[in-house]
């Protein structure tokens, strides 16, 4: 449970500080490079290192390329509907989710699995 | 084309503290699921789009705001804005699998510190390459 607590902690700390530099940069466009930022990365590997060890953490970092991949396709998409037919963003980007499950473990299942 | 450094007022703390509660969430949902099913499903989550509806939201809502601060119909403008966040996003996710790829590849044999530092140097570097490479194009 003090492990659960700790990743919330850095996790928060990480996605926290990114954020509030992408919201100091202009213009828009370049700060948006910051929501994809490695917060929850960085966040995670540190803590994975210290407890499970480098060979895990590269385990981890490997799977992070089709999450990436994953995020690519998501964000694409939702860019295109965005600029496409000017919906809400809040609907699109929580709607476009299942792209990014489906293509995330789509990339596990015929690549790391 | 330059990039500038800008005061931010027009985010207010709670909107921090929903990115915090986000990010937190998912860090901690990162670590049981590699607990449970192992590091090779918990490591798609490094890459999970956890903060990326709550900027594009915000983004939305505050270019709305300014608009009709401003005493104009906000229209869709603010819809504009959240696509434009999104498109600079999408060069971001490029720098990410750098940095997942570089993680991967050097992490076994370099200092750990070294290859986090260097793979968030790619990141950043990468995607504002693109980021200059899309504008003059």
């Amino acid at each position: 449970m003090t492990q659960i607590f700790i990743r919330f902690l850095i996790g928060g700390v990480f996605v926290s500080a990114f954020a509030l530099l992408g919201d100091l940069l202009k213009p828009k466009s370049f700060a948006g490079l910051f929501g994809a930022a490695p917060s929850i990365a960085l966040a995670t590997l540190i803590l994975t290192l210290k407890t499970e060890g480098r060979q895990y953490a590269a385990t981890e970092a490997r799977s992070m390329v089709a999450g990436a991949i994953a995020f690519f396709v998501y964000a694409s998409f939702a860019s295109w509907l965005m600029m496409r037919f000017r919906l809400k963003a809040l609907y699109v980007a929580v709607g476009s989710l299942a792209l990014w499950f489906s293509t995330a473990f789509g990339l596990w299942y015929v690549w790391i699995r | 084309m330059q990039v500038k450094i800008s005061a931010s007022a027009s985010t207010a703390w709670h909107e921090y503290a929903i990115r915090f509660l986000f990010g937190g969430v998912i860090t901690a949902i990162a670590g049981i699921i590699a607990r449970q099913f192992g590091p090779g499903i918990g490591g798609l989550f490094l890459a999970f789009p956890a903060i990326f509806p709550a900027s594009v939201t915000l983004v939305e809502k505050h270019e709305k705001e300014k608009k009709e601060k401003a005493g104009f119909p906000a229209g869709s403008r603010g819809r504009k804005a959240a696509a434009v966040e999104a498109a600079g996003t999408v060069l971001g996710t490029i720098g990410l699998m750098a940095f997942a790829l570089s993680v991967w590849r050097l992490l076994p044999s370099h200092p750990a510190w070294l290859v986090l530092a260097v793979s968030t140097l790619a990141w950043l570097v990468l995607s504002a390459l693109l980021w200059v490479v899309r504008k003059r194009i």
